[in-house]
């Protein structure tokens, strides 16, 4: 393995970037998922406490759509294809 | 989203899952409710699957491992001669699917629905790279299903694992039923339906076993 060399001078760039308008994973609401399901989707997926998981859940619920996730577009695309995989009705879109 | 109801005027039979000693779930199932179950598990999965196999229904005739183009046993390779897979087998290494749209089956399109709505050129491209391995995702958590739940019914006792492959399962017939009796969030209104009588109000009472015994599970796992 090698080690690029140091620039002090350099402006940051990359992972310490947070892009102007990142991606957002959304998941919207629907008559037959669990309150309880969700919840518990989102701590297992995102790692979330089960407050913070109960939270959005509520905002799915009442508002009809919760921004689950930002980020870089991959991530994700990557988030929802896992939303899916547990049934929950998931779409990514750039923020705006 | 819903939340169990207290499910007046329907007798549920059981009361799901609870919490095993050193992890997991566990419930006790009888011989009807497993058969019921695993009817609507196969349903589904073959309905998601397509022609993936489910467990111990191997096509008929065929040998595990038989008929893959392994090429032992086969003709020897001429010298120099590239083993080049054709587009089927690239597609099946790199789990692409065929479709880039949505189906047209409300049922799998609830069950493999758009990441892009407004997009259709990046929901098709999304869909190219992830509808297969959903779609055998879905099978493979059906197939737990099948693994764990014995035909004859009896008590079923889940790891972790095998609890959340059962959520996920559970989860999908619920959605799968939801879209074919077109479930709302207005329960007055779909008891009302289900009054009537015949196929609807059978359908319901199964909905709300099946919520019933994916909340349990839920609460069994937390």
């Amino acid at each position: 393995m090698s080690v690029a060399p140091v620039e002090l001078d350099q402006p940051k760039s990359g992972e310490d970037t947070i892009p102007a308008r990142p991606w957002v994973a959304i998941v919207w609401n629907d008559p037959v998922n669990l309150m309880s399901y969700v919840t518990y989707v989102f701590q297992q997926v995102f790692g979330y406490s089960r407050k913070k998981a109960e939270r959005l859940m509520l905002d799915v619920h009442h508002k009809g759509k919760a921004v689950v996730a930002a980020g870089a577009r991959e991530e994700m695309e990557r988030d929802v294809e896992i939303l899916h995989g547990y049934g929950l009705w998931a779409t990514v879109r750039q923020d705006s | 989203m819903s939340e169990p109801e207290d499910q007046e005027g329907l007798q549920l039979p059981g009361r799901g899952f609870r919490a095993a000693r050193g992890g997991g779930a566990t419930a006790r199932f009888a011989r009807a409710e497993a058969m019921l179950l695993r009817n609507l598990v196969g349903q589904v999965a073959e309905l998601v699957g397509g022609d993936q196999p489910l467990a111990g229904e191997r096509p008929p005739g065929a040998q595990p491992g038989a008929g893959e183009p392994s090429g032992a046993g086969e003709r020897p390779l001429a010298e120099g001669e590239d083993v080049v897979p054709d587009s089927r087998q690239l597609e099946a290494m790199f789990a692409l699917s065929d479709s880039a749209m949505l189906p047209d089956d409300p049922v799998l399109a609830r069950l493999l629905p758009d990441a892009y709505p407004d997009d259709p050129a990046a929901a098709g491209e999304f869909r190219r790279y992830t509808e297969s391995g959903l779609r055998s995702g879905k099978v493979a958590a059906a197939r737990t299903v099948l693994d764990t739940l014995p035909e004859g019914g009896g008590r079923v006792r889940l790891s972790v694992d095998q609890a959340q492959a059962w959520l996920r399962s559970l989860n999908d017939i619920r959605l799968a039923l939801g879209v074919r009796l077109e479930v709302t969030e207005d329960r007055e209104a779909m008891l009302e339906r289900a009054s009537q009588g015949g196929p609807q109000a059978a359908g319901l009472w199964i909905y709300d076993w099946l919520t019933l015994l994916q909340e349990t599970l839920v609460e069994a796992l937390w």
